[in-house]
């Protein structure tokens, strides 16, 4: 093995596909079979990089030569970068060989696109059927399909493969048309719609089988990138919710935009990653898939922005006062899942200890709830509670003075008056 | 108050707890023998672990918990954390004293302190699972050194032995001066004496040829992964808090 030029490939390869922030490693139910290498079963992070991302699977493109000229990609055919590419032994090898050590938790491939779609799909799944009948591999696999490539081959893919994703790239098809004339989104939604089918499909095989092959039994998941298009917060939520309601993906990743090419349609080069709006973006997404919330509660025409200020849950409860106080002793979980600083651990905790009696402010406390916020807009077994008739105004203002947002680096020492 | 010193074990803890209820004590400090005590005038009972005793309060406890309530309490005990005695013998009365099933009453504090306690030893197992790093010995067993918060290592069988079955490995908990070891077959608990030049960390001179290549790339990998403009130091810490980046190869 000649390492340095195996080193150089690794970090060519490993940094043009950090971008992707898809890492999720967990909701395959693949087994150990015939005392073979590993399992996916529970997701874990084996580390986090500086910038506090989980670093769960090796994440590599099998190239970074591209036939396309996508202006938000740093791989694209116009930028002159060092190009290099990996054989399939080579990724086997390093996966095997990371995975024994404890240090990954499976592999995630992507490609930029050489030659054609099928060209490039057919390499990634040799890799992954390598791993799998040759090395006795259970570990987990995430591989990218290629907008574009045949049936047969991403049938293929789904046998040897936990996960399959497309990247949607850009939330609304404007904003593909322009910074990747050469995609369509049409040849994206494609393989998607293809992939629901043969899941569904596969699924109920399953069922009446028990010896069916397992299909990407991780499902499917897309990404779609923050900030290098002029969308709003209620676009992209609404693509994400089409998305998950007729695709059934199992997520909706949303990468804020890192400013790495010069480009006249792209946000200059010194522009600041959105992270705020990036996580904003999650706790919505987090409110419709486990709190109940319609995307029209949370964003709408009249509300086309999330708050920066505060998370989108509490910019719910303050537009909508006459739904509180909740009385936690007796409301139902998805009510008191609608209160600011109760999360998901904290209301089942609730609706298990009132059944052994009423609780306090002190009990509530213990079990995790965020008083600070759940305060306004919850009723206990006690007497003190919050009796002055708040504004949602004032509750936000009280809430933001006794907070420091660990996004604001310089803390601004006046808030605005009113 | 009455105090109480058993000798640590969990039959000791549970042939207290038969105590207890035989004197009907109410006000009671369980501590392990060897912890001084600052206070001068109570009643002192050295409990003499007893098996029978400690098997009748486990069979009252079954009948009252489900097997994984039961589970919990071994696990509380087994954390080896300091001073939770009393929080066991407290979840325990509550459990016996009470008419029905309280794994749930999470508005008791003995109850909810030992779902604390859980959390704390599924945080750290987990933990483990993450961050162990094996290395490839000339015998190609896969070793690997650590140094949990908690006395976690049993909790760790099941995880290793259904993902790496098709190699020989290792995992030494220094701290507590043992280790599980898997031959392909079965695994078992060992302990290593090191002659002081040679400690348990210090494996490098066994390694494999390839073992210093690969940890060279993984190096290599995780720095190009980072984002720079990204950078947030605080959420690294929180994710891998710094006790632990000495066992880490992409963090030495």
């Amino acid at each position: 093995m000649n390492v340095d030029r195996i080193t150089e490939k690794l970090n060519i390869l490993a940094d043009a596909a950090k971008y992707d922030v898809s890492c999720a490693s967990s909701g395959s139910k693949r087994k150990n079979e015939n005392k073979g290498l590993g399992n996916a079963s529970n997701g874990i992070c084996h580390s986090y990089t500086e910038d506090g991302r989980c670093v769960s699977l090796l994440k590599i493109l099998l190239t970074n030569h591209c036939i396309f000229d996508c202006a938000y990609c740093v791989s694209r055919k116009s930028n002159d970068i060092k190009r290099a590419a990996f054989t399939v032994q080579e990724v086997v090898d390093l996966t095997i060989n990371f995975y024994r050590r404890n240090y990954i938790e499976g592999l995630f491939l992507s490609s930029g696109i050489f030659k054609d779609a099928d060209y490039t799909m057919e390499r990634l799944v040799q890799v992954a059927k390598k791993l799998r009948t040759e090395n006795n591999f259970n570990g987990y696999i995430h591989l990218k399909t290629i907008p574009g490539a045949s049936d047969e081959l991403m049938r293929e893919a789904g046998l040897y493969a936990d996960r399959l994703s497309v990247n949607l790239e850009m939330p609304t098809e404007a904003g593909l048309k322009l910074l990747a004339p050469d995609k369509n989104r049409q040849a994206m939604i494609d393989p998607m719609a293809f992939l629901k089918k043969e899941i569904i499909q596969r699924t109920e095989e399953k069922k009446l089988f028990k010896k069916a092959p397992m299909f990407a039994p991780a499902g499917q998941s897309t990404q779609v990138i923050i900030g290098a298009t002029p969308e709003n917060d209620s676009e992209i939520l609404q693509t994400a919710n089409h998305f998950y309601k007729n695709f059934n993906l199992k997520r909706v990743y949303y990468s804020g935009y890192v400013p790495v090419l010069a480009d006249k349609r792209l946000p200059g080069l010194n522009t600041a990653v959105p992270m705020v709006r990036e996580n904003r973006l999650y706790q919505a997404d987090w409110l419709m898939r486990f709190y109940g919330f319609k995307v029209n509660e949370i964003v709408n025409t009249q509300q086309p922005l999330l708050d920066l200020d505060i998370d989108p849950k509490l910019g719910w409860a303050i537009r909508n006062m006459q739904a509180f106080p909740v009385d936690v002793n007796i409301a139902d979980i998805q009510m008191i899942l609608r209160v600011p600083g109760v999360g998901l651990l904290s209301a089942q905790k609730i609706i298990s200890a009132r059944k052994f009696g009423r609780l306090n402010w002190e009990q509530l406390k213990a079990i995790g709830v965020a008083l600070n916020r759940a305060k306004y807009f919850i009723t206990c077994k006690s007497n003190s509670f919050e009796k002055r008739d708040l504004t949602g105004t004032k509750i936000k203002q009280f809430i933001l003075a006794e907070s420091q947002s660990k996004y604001l680096k310089n803390q601004q020492n006046q808030l605005s008056i009113f | 108050m009455t105090r109480l010193i058993y000798d640590g074990t969990f039959e000791g803890l549970l042939t207290a707890v038969f105590e207890i209820y035989e004197r009907k004590l109410n006000y009671i400090n369980l501590q392990k023998i060897g912890v001084a005590s600052t206070a001068m005038f109570e009643d002192v009972i050295n409990v003499i672990t007893d098996n029978d005793r400690a098997s009748r309060v486990l069979n009252g406890l079954k009948k009252k918990l489900s097997a994984n309530g039961v589970q919990r309490v071994y696990i509380a005990h087994m954390s080896e954390i300091e001073n939770e005695e009393n929080n066991i013998v407290g979840f325990i009365r509550h459990a016996f004293d009470a008419g029905r099933n309280i794994e749930e009453d999470y508005g008791n504090r003995f109850v909810l302190r030992i779902s604390e306690i859980m959390v704390m030893m599924r945080r750290e197992k987990h933990r483990m699972e993450a961050f162990i790093r094996f290395q490839k010995l000339k015998d190609e067993t896969y070793y690997a050194v650590i140094e949990p918060d908690f006395n976690v290592l049993p909790l760790l069988i099941r995880h290793f032995r259904s993902r790496y079955a098709d190699q020989k490995w290792m995992i030494y908990d220094i701290k507590r001066n043992y280790g599980l070891y898997y031959d392909l077959h079965d695994t078992e608990f060992i302990s290593m004496e090191f002659s002081e030049a040679k400690s348990a960390t210090d494996v490098e001179a066994s390694n494999t040829e390839d073992e210093e290549v690969y940890q060279h790339l993984w190096k290599n990998y995780f720095k190009s992964v980072n984002i720079a403009s990204r950078k947030n130091t605080k959420l690294h810490v929180r994710h891998i808090p710094k006790r632990y980046w000495k066992h880490l190869t992409e963090k030495i």
